[in-house]
């Protein structure tokens, strides 16, 4: 039976992996967004730093949100949010579970980190960028693939897979978020768009898509052409598509099922759940939105208080 | 350039490749001609592979400093040292006798004591020894066993004849780092591997360690549970006990994890309490139990040494073998062996001076800058004296030392330690080594071919202690041919 010291190492670990991978896709289609833009647009690249939910201590190193030191901030610094650091909390989480974890995977967490630290501050320019962040990806990609591959279906696995659903479905709300946030300039206080501004409101929502590799899947299952609330309904509510939160919170429910003493968890979740497919999105979209993704992401949070409880600090 | 071993120079030193300059003993032949079929710089390429394939695969250990703690990659010299099989097996069989007396005398020395009523070895030196547990006194471990796992450490003097430098008992290190060497000498020269060498396999170490941990386990289930007991990310081994406990497919569990109700040890799962068979613990006695021992340490787990005693648990060492380990106890080892066994030691010691005994110490005062002085109980080589290299202070403050504290001190000839070859920025050069092997001991025994070589990557220097600079190397245990 697994250990709960390592369950939760293992939890983190793919938590922690999963985070990097998406902070990396949230920084590589801002960037192409802004290509995609007419010249001299301002992009509010604040934004960013609200998704995270760092703020002030964005503003304690930093005097403006450009893109530059969002760059530094989110990709290369030792900011403790940086995809650097958290490739460096994933490794040092498998570091202290190679016990369990496939050899491979060890080693190539571990050329990632070395990867990312090394070109990360080449990578805060546009020049390198692309290919750095793709290459991040590629590589997160590639471990995930390996454990897939490699690792029986026991309880670690388990942990591995609830880390990493938990923080999906926690990531889609807030890269939802990206899209429905007041990134473009000129929209006015009510939040509707004007005729003008609708193009380039399709532009950020196919960006939103690509960088969740959504595009051609929504492209496939939706059917429609790019519309905000279709975005946001497919990457909320989709139970087909792997990175959309509904998906994630019903995979969550289906590994829990495997674990012992479950329940408590498997209830927050179900609330999650239910909160996040019963959702009204066009009404949202027209008000209240950000409102509902907060809630979301405070009830995703119980969820992983539960988790604790129940697994990591039994008997203390 | 190509390697060119007319320019390789021993000295006066024991070299275990060449015997004069220009010529490799017969075993070493054919590495010598393979070496110097290569220029320099495919060397230097070869050695910068092998420390990417290090890095890579994460093989690390922990240097303590003031600024912290800092993982550091392992040093690993890539030119392999040889050894041949017919002096291989002599040499197992001599570290396979020496344990068997040492567990006969330690079992000895915690029940019937007959080797004091006899008075081989005054009662003081144990009574008095930091590694003598009073706790342990009339416990009977399985087979009478107390160390498992032994690294002894070996030398080679100036005829090229292995010597006993001592014997670690508590928990020794490096064995990962001999697996792992061999793994990354693969990568680097696989051509070796070819037809060139019929070369022993090491790999066996894990499943020979899982055996015998397994034939520790006091209760007889097909599986017992097994978990290697670390102290933490923090320690110097932490790689090691990873390594291990994944190889070995055990739990690796810190103190943390462990809970001891009824007499019982369990481990804390996410499905509750699991009883737990036989602890490889990787914790220094102290610190297993704060109950019995060191009532401040919070690696160890309440209760452990308990449960032990009542027979519910096996631990790999048991607590108290380290009694045999300690620098002047080595000294009596040849006698020991003769006690026990009745049967002459395959492998000498070093010669030794025990400080404790007047005539010897006197001789140790009046020579300290021709010897190396050791102190009972350290490890890793800190807090000795190595007098050629000493300055005058430093052996005043030794002498003062061995006055204060006879009992606490023995020494030894400086032995001319042998060399074998390093890469160096320019060329071959040779540096002092020695050799780790780690003998296993349950119910039945093991030796591993070879074991953990350390080298002193300096020039002249004697230290091959990897957090002083030392290096290591792959060892070969290769047919005669």
């Amino acid at each position: 039976m697994l250990l709960s010291r390592v369950a939760e190492r293992v939890y983190w670990q793919a938590r922690y992996l999963e985070r990097a991978e998406n902070t990396a896709r949230i920084l590589s289609v801002f960037s192409a967004l802004l290509m995609d833009l007419p010249r001299g647009t301002k992009v509010g690249w604040d934004t960013l730093i609200q998704i995270t939910g760092n703020e002030k201590d964005f503003a304690q190193r930093f005097k403006q949100a450009q893109e530059r030191n969002v760059m530094r901030y989110l990709l290369s610094d030792r900011s403790g949010v940086s995809v650097v650091d958290m490739l460096a909390q994933t490794r040092e989480n498998a570091r202290t579970t190679r016990e369990i974890m496939p050899t491979e995977a060890f080693e190539l967490i571990n050329e990632l980190y070395f990867m990312a630290k090394d070109r990360a501050v080449q990578g805060v320019d546009r020049g390198e960028r692309h290919e750095l962040l793709e290459g991040i990806v590629a590589d997160c990609q590639q471990i995930w693939g390996l454990l897939a591959g490699t690792m029986s279906r026991d309880d670690a696995y388990s942990f591995i897979r609830l880390g990493r659903s938990i923080e999906r479905a926690d990531m889609t709300t807030r890269i939802v978020d990206v899209g429905s946030s007041n990134l473009l300039p000129d929209i006015d206080d009510k939040g509707t768009i004007s005729d003008t501004r609708e193009p380039y409101e399709n532009v950020l929502w196919m960006n939103v898509l690509r960088s969740q590799s959504a595009f051609q899947m929504y492209r496939q299952h939706v059917r429609q052409r790019i519309k905000a609330h279709e975005v946001v309904k497919f990457l909320l509510q989709d139970e087909q598509f792997p990175r959309a939160t509904a998906h994630n919170l019903t995979t969550m429910t289906k590994v829990l099922s495997k674990l012992p003493n479950h329940s408590k968890v498997t209830w927050q979740v179900g609330k999650v759940r239910k909160m996040v497919r019963e959702a009204d999105v066009d009404r949202l979209l027209r008000r209240g939105l950000l409102r509902h993704l907060d809630a979301v992401q405070l009830e995703i949070a119980q969820v992983h208080v539960k988790i604790a409880d129940t697994w990591f600090l039994p008997n203390k | 350039m190509r390697v060119n071993w007319k320019s390789y120079n021993p000295g006066k030193f024991y070299d275990e490749l060449i015997s004069s300059p220009g010529y490799a003993r017969k075993p070493a032949r054919r590495l010598a001609s393979y070496l110097r079929s290569l220029n320099h710089e495919d060397l230097l390429r070869k050695k910068t592979a092998a420390e990417l394939a290090i890095k890579t695969m994460g093989i690390s250990f922990t240097v303590y400093s003031d600024a912290g703690n800092i993982d550091r990659e392992w040093p690993m010299d890539i030119i392999p040292r040889l050894i041949t099989a017919s002096e291989w097996d002599q040499t197992s069989k001599g570290l396979e006798q020496r344990l068997r007396a040492l567990n006969c005398f330690i079992h000895d020395i915690y029940n019937d004591q007959k080797v004091l009523k006899d008075k081989l070895l005054p009662a003081d030196l144990i009574f008095d020894s930091g590694n003598f547990r009073k706790q342990c006194v009339g416990i009977k471990p399985r087979y009478n066993v107390w160390a498992h796992i032994c690294g002894t450490d070996l030398i080679k003097d100036e005829k090229g004849q292995f010597h006993v430098l001592e014997d670690n008992l508590r928990v020794p290190s490096g064995v990962s780092y001999m697996l792992e060497n061999r793994r990354v000498t693969k990568r680097v020269f696989p051509e070796l591997f070819d037809s060139n060498y019929n070369i022993r396999q090491v790999t066996d170490y894990p499943a020979e360690l899982l055996d015998m941990l397994s034939s520790l386990s006091p209760r007889q289930v097909k599986y017992p549970s097994i978990v290697v007991l670390t102290p933490g990310i923090y320690n110097s081994a932490y790689f090691e006990h990873s390594f291990l406990a994944q190889r070995m497919g055990a739990e690796l569990v810190e103190g943390g994890d462990l809970v001891v109700e009824n007499e019982k040890v369990y481990m804390r799962t996410i499905g509750g309490l699991e009883q737990v068979d036989v602890i490889y613990r990787r914790i220094d006695d102290l610190f297993l139990d704060p109950e019995v021992f060191n009532k401040d340490s919070v690696l160890g787990v309440r209760g452990l040494f308990n449960a032990w005693q009542k027979g519910n648990v096996a631990l790999a060492n048991a607590p108290g073998a380290g009694v045999a380990d300690d620098k002047i106890i080595y000294t009596y080892v040849p006698k020991i062996i003769k006690y026990y066994l009745d049967e002459d030691p395959i492998l000498p010691n070093v010669p030794s001076y025990m400080c404790v005994e007047k005539a010897q110490r006197d001789h140790v005062l009046k020579n300290l800058d021709k010897l190396v002085v050791k102190p009972a109980n350290e490890s890793g080589g800190y807090g000795m004296l190595i007098g050629p290299q000493a300055s005058k202070a430093e052996l005043e403050e030794f002498a003062r030392r061995i006055k204060a504290n006879p009992r606490n001190y023995m020494a030894q000839p400086l032995i001319s330690l042998s060399t074998v070859p390093i890469l160096g920025e320019r060329s071959v050069e040779p540096r002092h080594v020695d050799l780790r092997p780690f003998i296993l001991q349950g119910a039945k025994s093991y030796v591993t071919p070879g074991g953990l070589t350390r080298v002193a990557m300096v020039k002249g220097s004697y230290v091959v202690n990897s957090s002083q600079g030392g290096g290591s190397k792959d060892t070969w245990i290769v047919e005669d041919f």
